[in-house]
């Protein structure tokens, strides 16, 4: 398997341990993938707060690099995924809008096609027949005993007219993932939620009240760990946990890692080479489960 | 036979709300209202819950179906049994009254809030205000609302703070703020900018998927949030992250992470500056801050020109 790597803004910055850990999971399944140097960044709903037809020609270029490669396209970052999905809905369904971007685009030697590239997250290429197949013969160190509680992140889901999952509402890709795994998935209503993250400079509160609820219903739920697809959630449930009142109320805490971190320990590879210990919530008593198995 | 699982209230004879289980063979083309009906006339007449047109026009019958708030008019009884079972329960965000009905006081008090109504720019004409295809097709969706309150229901932001506006007031009020004939747009931006506005919206699209209708609030609380940029409404955490963010990928292609909290929250808001110590020391102590020195994507000169040939 072969994909153009939309990185994203954030795995190259706050959350660098996705990057390192995205590489590792490949480089451990054997999927090549060939990393966007010159796409920009997919706007994450807000350049289109400000100028729809701005965010939607950005992300037609990085569709458009991704189609001349003759490549799709693979992101590591839920908010990513929605946002050059919606470019593209809101592209292909409008030809005279397909048009008129064409045109922005033109000047840089660029054309969007539409439709030649699909643009899929890691989830969802994993949570497939191939995928599957491809993570039980690489398996080298099943997660026996560990049990995880995914937090998929609005975008992969929401509008469910452009998610990849079969009911959006009740999602299993990612339950599926950790099952192939060996571990045990922990199926908890707030998997589907938002973590509050935008909102979390403008109603700090309220935000943090989102996280809050969804990692106390994961932690009651019985999860050692949540996994997550987006590391915009990774920071609102990792790097804002210390301070997330209804948890400290309660003594709580609880791992977060990225569904590339959770694939890539289970392909053998140490907790350091994930760059787990860069988190904010020690990672510790994941090790601790599955060395009790 | 499928096993309809309903949620019960009735403050008059129980405090606490409670699941009651109905058995029923589900015919054929049957919506769930259809099945609602049928429990209620055959098995059980005091289950109480709004209902009226059934034909998704009214609003009238929204319910959570298998924990989502829906029309129960307008979805097929067959696809929403899962496991035998449909599970039948109140709106949330709002007080139940009785069993599926629920208090929509302050769902109401939202709408009023925005000022529901034109403010024109003269006295009526002798005839009707008349507006261009482009003009109506601006307010054209959020027209379709029909306030069945299946987004306030779900909206994450509601379940935590009642203070949001929410997505059907803030729908209805750019009902208002893209009329071509209202005289009041700017005032509107500016109060729709406030604490509980626009700026808190969290982005997760739940009213896009509950809305039955095309309104679809999230997508229309962004259009506010452009006519609030636009118009210079800047002066709130909301508004400096977008201009913010914008600058930051016109300069570079991508996310400056450092610059951003910080003009975000404003050089002269200590609070929020100092809202925003506790995590950046927590990352630093473990070398988790993005690159100090922020590097640009590579051909960063193509999107530069984007957004000059957009003048952004």
């Amino acid at each position: 398997m072969k994909f153009a790597l939309f990185t994203g803004c954030v795995a190259k910055g706050a959350t660098r341990e996705l990057m390192v850990s995205t590489k590792r999971a490949a480089e451990g399944l054997g999927i090549e993938f060939i990393e966007m140097k010159s796409a920009a960044c997919c706007g994450a709903g807000v350049i289109s707060e400000q100028s729809p037809l701005l965010a939607d020609a950005l992300n037609a270029r990085t569709v458009a690099i991704a189609e001349a490669q003759g490549l799709d396209l693979v992101t590591i970052c839920s908010t990513c995924q929605g946002n050059l999905k919606k470019s593209e809905c809101n592209i292909d369904s409008d030809p005279e809008y397909k048009e008129q971007i064409n045109h922005i685009l033109s000047e840089g030697g660029h054309q969007y096609l539409g439709g030649k590239s699909k643009i899929k997250h890691f989830a969802n290429i994993l949570a497939t027949d191939e995928g599957m197949a491809l993570l039980k013969e690489k398996i080298k160190r099943p997660l026996k005993g560990l049990k995880v509680a995914a937090f998929y992140g609005c975008y992969v889901l929401r509008p469910s007219g452009l998610s990849d999952f079969d009911d959006p509402d009740d999602p299993h890709g990612m339950e599926d993932i950790f099952a192939a795994l060996g571990a045990t998935p922990v199926y908890y209503p707030s998997r589907v939620k938002c973590c509050g993250f935008p909102i979390i400079m403008m109603n700090k509160t309220a935000s943090q009240d989102m996280s809050g609820n969804a990692l106390l219903d994961a932690i009651e739920s019985g999860a050692d760990c949540v996994v997550t697809g987006c590391p915009l959630c990774h920071l609102s449930l990792d790097s804002y946990q210390p301070e997330i009142e209804k948890l400290k109320k309660k003594g709580y805490s609880i791992p977060i890692l990225h569904l590339s971190q959770l694939v890539a320990l289970a392909l053998g590879y140490t907790p350091k080479e994930l760059d787990m210990d860069k988190h904010i919530v020690s990672t510790l008593k994941i090790e601790e489960r599955l060395a009790r198995g | 036979m499928a096993t309809f699982k309903i949620k019960r209230y009735n403050p008059e004879k129980q405090a606490e709300p409670y699941y009651e289980e109905f058995q029923y063979d589900i015919p054929a083309g049957s919506t769930v209202l259809d099945c609602m009906n049928e429990i209620k006339w055959q098995q059980d007449g005091s289950l109480t819950f709004r209902m009226s047109c059934r034909s998704a026009i009214c609003g009238s019958c929204a319910v959570k179906v298998n924990g989502h708030a829906t029309l129960a008019c307008q979805k097929q009884a067959e696809n929403m049994v899962k496991n035998d079972t449909i599970v039948l329960e109140p709106l949330g965000n709002m007080k139940p009254l009785k069993d599926l009905a629920v208090d929509f006081t302050p769902f109401w008090d939202k709408i009023n809030k925005v000022t529901p109504y034109l403010q024109p720019r003269s006295a009526p004409p002798e005839k009707e205000r008349r507006q261009s295809p482009a003009e109506f097709k601006m307010i054209d969706d959020t027209s379709t609302c029909i306030m069945c309150g299946s987004c306030y229901s779900d909206c994450n932001v509601l379940e935590v703070d009642d203070n949001f506006l929410g997505p059907a007031a803030l729908a209805k009020a750019q009902r208002f703020v893209g009329d071509s004939r209202d005289s009041k747009t700017l005032e509107r931006v500016k109060q729709l900018s406030e604490y509980g506005g626009i700026w808190d919206c969290t982005h997760c699209a739940e009213c896009v998927e509950r809305c039955p209708k095309p309104a679809e609030p999230f997508y229309r609380i962004k259009e506010i949030m452009a006519v609030a940029l636009e118009k210079g409404v800047h002066d709130n955490v909301g508004a400096r992250h977008a201009i913010s963010f914008v600058n930051s990928v016109k300069h570079s292609g991508s996310l400056n992470e450092n610059k951003l909290p910080v003009e975000s929250m404003g050089f002269f808001n200590i609070k929020g500056l100092l809202e925003l110590v506790p995590v950046g020391l927590r990352m630093l102590l473990k070398r988790k801050v993005p690159p100090i020195l922020h590097k640009s994507i590579e051909n960063v000169q193509d999107v530069r020109r984007i957004f000059r040939k957009l003048n952004q």
